[in-house]
């Protein structure tokens, strides 16, 4: 990790030395930047960089300082990098400027599906697309004559197979950590289960026949994982598959590069990318599209805001994409999806939903994660667990205002 | 000293107490009774989603937050009185866990701030006498060791003090997770796998181990100390009288250090009724949560901007009663021997 790190910095550093390299302008205005920290992002904020004049705050905790730095008047960060998720209390705090004048002017790279419209306005570009997708070994499956599975059920047929064969120490990896992990994992069976997540007036609904079969799914896909799965979180599950101590898992696309990383992976060239398998036979693919992208704040100068939109167009352009194809999926003009986005493709022509990103949706994530691990562990039953759900989602939606 | 001289002294300290601890805390209180949140409305909207090389666009009911005239989204203010204390305490829940048709206990446990309670509780109580008991075990050996191994000895023993808590946590994490060097020793002893973190039980224990492995040395160096000062006459009258080394250690060595007890006893109460590196440190959140944690989950915010302040609040004012309360039979303890030394 600090090695990582560090390395992280020298090359950030190396890369800002010859300033303006790649860059088509100089950029004059001192503009700084937060997102979260992960792969995607060290390449677009390295790409905005080489403009110079940019400082950078990359973090896997962003978004617990981004609404309140963004709020601030001038706004102590111009460039906001969001997903879909995180763009919601941007929204709601109206901190966040339309980004139409400034598409019209410097947008001309970007394509119609970048474009997050609300109300009409662009409040937000969309660089990469990230799902869960099914990530298995190529190899274990051909030995043992197994189809990959299309559907819930075919995994856990699958799953008991691989164990029989004890060709891995566990069949399956999932990021069932309590929390924010789990309750992920809740809303993409529960969504592929056709399962609807509010009533009208933003009451709760997952006291359904559907919440009973997501939670029992889970319960028997648990079998065939590491018995600690309530604490692994992509990076254990990644790491798990790297190491060959799994043999499949419907895992975030944005690790599928990982893979095939020589220096960390040992099934290098094993891993295949398959569709989210779906919750039921002929059903669509158990996995909800999520985005990450761009924003620019409100408070903040039309100068300041013309050149934090320039130097993000330098971040996300096509030279960026093609020279970090393997980080994501990007969205960008130019890029060609390799082998690794076959899952991200497949999932999403088969009809996988957006992700339902919204303030209550927000109540309702935390609630089903610290819900779900107590139905996991056997304290409570499958109704007594999506009953409490509701009354968490309650108690905070009221303190919200979003429920009377 | 005279009255003004003694204000003089304590002024400053005084001023930072009010500023740094009492205001707070007063603040925390008052948040406790008010719930602030945005006003929302329910809208008609197009909104639009990348989808893979194409887009999902959908139309549908939202509920969007009402702006005031300035832009900025209005907020409004509730007195909720003891609103915020019920919906952690749930009173209600409980009676129904109690009635005819509840399950008694183990309902109530299911219940976080039950659950919490019960093992913030456990921990406290368990970990206090073995870290005293610990404590005092090592300083009496080292004591009585040749004065040439006592320096290094006493910096061995107080390595596992000197690290940062959470940092101990996770070491201690990795040596027990799934293929961890402990978890492969234990297998190979118990020849059948067995995953600690996955149970509550062995969960729990290990969270007490680490706790009493943390702050035993804390205890040890005062109690250590305190041997130093026991006095050479009296236990030589006691040697001369025929005391044993068991009577010498009951009727000599504890009362005088007593009041040393008492101290480590009341920081130990203090500190672990706030346990909150285990929790993270073990991931242990499926399995265990503490009054802290709880606190700390209400407070941070999720990746929608959403934050329960006003639980939180009334979360930390609950953990400061609990405190206080384990605390009340230690301080008339201290009180009296204060008065007794007067």
């Amino acid at each position: 990790m600090m090695k990582s790190i560090t390395a992280a910095l020298l090359l950030s550093a190396a890369t800002a030395l010859p300033a303006h390299a790649a860059c088509a302008f100089k950029n004059t205005v001192p503009l700084k930047t937060i997102s979260a920290g992960f792969q995607a992002w060290k390449s677009v904020t390295s790409a905005m960089q080489e403009c110079g004049n940019v400082q950078s705050d990359m973090d896997q905790n962003f978004q617990e300082k981004e609404p309140a730095a963004l709020a601030a008047n001038p706004a102590l960060y111009q460039i906001a990098g969001v997903a879909n998720e995180t763009l919601v209390p941007l929204l709601n705090d109206g901190t966040i400027r339309p980004l139409d004048a400034l598409i019209k002017k410097y947008g001309g790279q970007l394509q119609s599906n970048q474009l997050i419209k609300i109300n009409g306005k662009t409040m937000a570009i969309a660089m990469d697309v990230n799902l869960e997708n099914l990530m298995y070994r190529k190899d274990i499956f051909e030995k043992l004559n197994i189809a990959v599975p299309k559907n819930y059920d075919e995994v856990l047929d699958a799953a008991k197979k691989i164990q029989k064969s004890g060709l891995v120490q566990y069949p399956l990896g999932a990021t069932y950590q309590s929390g924010w992990n789990i309750a992920n994992e809740f809303v993409n069976l529960y969504l592929g289960f056709d399962g609807k997540l509010f009533g009208d007036h933003n009451e709760p609904a997952i006291k359904s026949e559907a919440g009973v079969k997501t939670l029992k799914m889970m319960k028997a896909l648990s079998q065939y994982m590491d018995p600690e799965y309530l604490t692994a979180d992509s990076t254990y599950v990644q790491r798990q598959l790297q190491e060959g101590k799994i043999a499949m898992s419907n895992l975030w696309a944005s690790r599928a590069g990982a893979m095939e990383n020589k220096q960390e992976s040992q099934v290098v060239g094993k891993i295949g990318m398959a569709a989210a398998p779906s919750a039921y036979p002929g059903g669509k693919p158990a996995t909800a599209v999520w985005w990450d992208g761009i924003t620019i704040a409100k408070n903040i100068t039309d100068e300041q805001a013309d050149a934090a939109f320039r130097v993000a167009m330098e971040g996300i352009d096509t030279e960026m994409a093609k020279a970090n194809s393997e980080d994501v999926i990007w969205l960008i003009k130019g890029y060609e999806p390799g082998p690794l986005a076959e899952g991200v493709a497949a999932s999403a022509d088969a009809g996988a939903p957006p992700y339902p990103a919204s303030t209550a949706m927000g109540v309702m994530q935390t609630a089903i994660g610290n819900g779900v691990p107590d139905f996991m562990t056997g304290k409570k039953s499958a109704e007594a667990t999506l009953a409490s759900i509701e009354d968490d989602y309650r108690t905070g939606a009221k303190e919200k205002g979003l429920l009377q | 000293m005279k009255p003004r001289i003694f204000l003089f002294f304590v002024g400053p300290s005084l001023f930072l107490m009010t500023l740094f601890i009492a205001v707070p805390l007063v603040s925390v209180f008052v948040q406790s009774f008010f719930v602030t949140h945005q006003v929302f409305h329910e809208v008609t909207t197009k909104s639009c989603s990348p989808g893979f090389m194409k887009q999902t666009c959908t139309e549908s009911t939202r509920t969007e937050p009402v702006l005031g005239p300035d832009g900025v989204p209005k907020t409004e203010t509730h007195f909720v009185g003891l609103g915020s204390y019920r919906s952690l305490l749930k009173p209600a829940a409980v009676k129904a866990a109690f009635s005819a048709a509840g399950n008694g206990i183990g309902d109530l446990l299911n219940i976080d701030f039950y659950r919490a309670l019960r093992f913030t509780l456990t921990f406290t109580l368990v970990t206090l006498p073995l870290v005293i008991g610990f404590g005092m075990l090592t300083a009496l050996a080292l004591n009585n060791v040749t004065q040439a191994v006592r320096g290094p000895l006493i910096f061995t023993f107080l390595l596992p003090f000197i690290i940062t808590p959470i940092i101990g946590a996770l070491a201690m994490r990795w040596l027990f997770v799934g293929n961890g060097i402990m978890a492969d020793a234990l297998n190979g002893l118990l020849s059948q796998h067995f995953a600690i973190l996955a149970h509550g039980w062995s969960l729990e224990l290990l969270m007490l181990f680490f706790r009493v492995w943390y702050v035993a040395p804390f205890a040890f160096v005062i109690f250590y100390a305190g041997l130093q000062t026991v006095d050479r006459d009296v236990m030589e009258s006691a040697i001369v009288d025929g005391a044993s080394r068991v009577e010498r250690l009951r009727y000599v060595i504890i009362p005088h250090l007593a009041p040393l007890i008492t101290f480590v006893a009341l920081i130990h109460l203090m500190d672990a009724y706030r346990v909150f590196e285990e929790i993270i440190g073990f991931s242990s959140q499926a399995h265990r949560i503490s009054l802290q944690w709880l606190t700390y989950d209400l407070l941070v915010p999720d990746s929608s901007g959403n934050r329960a302040i006003s639980r939180a609040s009334a979360s930390s004012m609950l953990t400061l009663i609990g405190i206080v309360i384990l605390l009340i039979p230690l301080l008339r303890r201290a009180w009296r021997e204060h008065l007794g030394r007067g």
